[in-house]
């Protein structure tokens, strides 16, 4: 059991910044199996280089967020949608 | 500018400077940082292989720890801003990896169990400063800290140490591992402080 | 337009004035807020809290809100050993310093008064803040909602805001499990949360025809939301209807 794993609550700031509104309960699809989530309830890790947000059904990587010198770089590729 | 909160800092550094790189402080405890969750690969499983050069190499668990290893302790130094000094490694050397093994490659790409990937330039895994770690600590390197094996270059970066190492593949270019994608240097000497793109 | 404008709050930096702090337990502070601008928030939010250093350096964290909607803005701190911002915040701050604040934060981890099922709620050390939080909002708000707050604690001198727990209103079963070290004479839950607790605390997943199906909060260390989550939707409860925030790793 990997203890330091968070949720999508944990980065509910982050997404105000980057998307501008509240994202917590917005419904993501992952790419790769297809499983659906609220984002509060998707797997967060946070190795203090960036943000890793997964699914929790199949582990793929559905969003990446890094901040580098006031610069965030958000990649969503993972995800098929986001709503 | 923001109101400064009285009495607030950074961590403190408790060691003289030519110890620790620019903008580090010490630790005592060996944080737990992943992009992912930890792998459990089955030693029975388990394989490391070198691609990329005149033929493919690769090694079984039993066949890794059969090859000559050493024991070092060295400094590490995270991005993220702690150093720990001291820690006990022990590993096969890069060296006895790449021995004999042909090929024109001067960078490497190693991968990991989770899929995550980082690069490094040949010559800085060649020549001592660089090992496939399988212990730590005088014990067996555990799981969180990339165990069975992780890739150790305690002269970079440490997100360069990539845990859960499963091989390297040998490259003509210069190719972004996962942070490196996202904006951290593609070297990443701590020395010199280069953190990310630019530095 | 009205939407425009939340959104600009929500993603703004406010200056925050501590007001009051009080000891909760030896490692647990909570510090009122003076916010001008604060536009309220609801039972089971967070905000971000940022601190800044005289050399510029940075440091944000979230933090549960401890008050309820309409009460002054709260939160309470556990102290962790090796943090940063905790012991900051738990030992060094006085009244009268200023920090930044953003928020409210969270749509999910969310209770209003509307809702009217029956409520489970599962703490684990400090993940007992936002469910305080909703344990006030639905005293304030006249809820007559029967609830169940199972709340493990390594020890009794570990419990947060005790007192007003031991003193909670009718309706409200507080049941602790101390999973460290227990009083003389404690007859409560010894160990840590598993599934035969829950079995025997948790309210029944499929109530009598009519009833409204349970609804729980859980909160705390990620072992121990897993944990309880697990063992609640074994009990029967929709995976929908377990609502969870985890904390990361603890001492519990």
């Amino acid at each position: 059991m990997d203890e330091t794993v968070l949720d999508g609550n944990a980065i509910g700031g982050l997404l105000i910044e980057v998307f501008g509104t509240e994202m917590t309960t917005a419904v993501g699809t992952c790419g790769s199996c297809g499983a659906t989530s609220q984002v509060a309830e998707l797997a967060v890790y946070m190795p203090g280089l960036g943000t890793v947000v997964r699914c929790r059904s199949c582990e793929a990587v559905l969003m990446v967020f890094v901040r580098i010198r006031d610069v965030t770089c958000v990649d969503l590729m993972g995800l098929a949608s986001l709503s | 500018m923001p109101p400064v909160s009285r009495g607030f800092h950074r961590k403190r550094q408790e060691v003289p400077a030519d110890r620790v790189p620019p903008g580090q402080y010490v630790t005592r405890d060996f944080p737990v940082l992943s992009a992912g969750p930890t792998p459990r690969t089955a030693l029975s499983r388990w394989t490391f292989s070198v691609e990329g050069g005149h033929e493919p190499k690769s090694w079984t668990w039993e066949e890794f720890r059969a090859l000559p290893s050493e024991k070092l302790t060295t400094d590490i130094h995270c991005v993220t801003r702690w150093s720990k000094l001291d820690t006990a490694w022990e590993g096969v050397s890069l060296d006895v990896l790449l021995t004999g093994l042909e090929h024109d490659a001067s960078y490497a790409l190693a991968f990991s169990d989770g899929g995550y990937t980082t690069n490094v330039p040949v010559a800085d895994l060649l020549g001592g400063k660089a090992w496939v770690a399988f212990g730590y600590g005088g014990g067996p390197l555990g799981a969180e800290h990339g165990g069975p094996a992780r890739l150790l270059v305690p002269h970079l970066y440490f997100w360069k140490s990539a845990k859960w190492v499963r091989g390297l593949r040998l490259l003509a270019e210069d190719q972004p591992g996962f942070w490196e994608n996202y904006g951290y240097n593609m070297y990443g000497d701590p020395w010199r402080e280069q953190r990310y793109e630019g530095d | 337009m009205a939407g425009t404008a939340v959104r600009g709050r929500l993603n703004t930096w406010l200056t925050a004035t501590v007001g009051a702090v009080s000891d909760e337990t030896a490692r647990v502070r909570t510090l009122r807020l003076e916010v001008p601008g604060w536009a309220g928030h609801r039972a089971g939010q967070h905000v971000d809290i940022r601190l800044t250093a005289d050399d510029g350096y940075q440091a944000e964290r979230a933090y549960s809100i401890a008050s309820a909607p309409g009460e002054p803005l709260a939160i309470t701190v556990e102290r962790l050993d090796d943090g940063e911002v905790s012991p900051y915040l738990t030992e060094e701050v006085r009244e009268g310093d200023e920090l930044e604040v953003r928020g409210p934060i969270g749509g999910y981890f969310v209770w209003e008064p509307s809702l009217s099922a029956p409520l489970l709620l599962a703490a684990g050390g400090s993940g007992v803040v936002p469910l305080r939080s909703m344990l006030r909002e639905r005293l304030r708000a006249g809820s007559t909602v029967p609830v169940r707050l199972l709340y493990s604690s390594r020890s009794l001198d570990d419990v947060i805001y005790r007192k007003e727990l031991d003193a909670a209103p009718a309706g409200v079963e507080v049941i602790h499990a101390l999973t460290r070290s227990q009083p003389p004479g404690w007859t409560g839950y010894a160990r840590r949360v598993d599934k035969r607790m829950l079995a025997e605390v948790a309210w029944p997943a499929a109530p009598p025809d009519g009833a409204s199906k349970p609804l729980a909060y859980v909160c705390g260390p990620t072992s121990f939301v897993e944990a309880v989550a697990a063992g609640l939707v074994d009990l029967g409860y929709p995976p929908v209807r377990v609502r969870t925030e985890r904390f990361g790793a603890s001492g519990l």
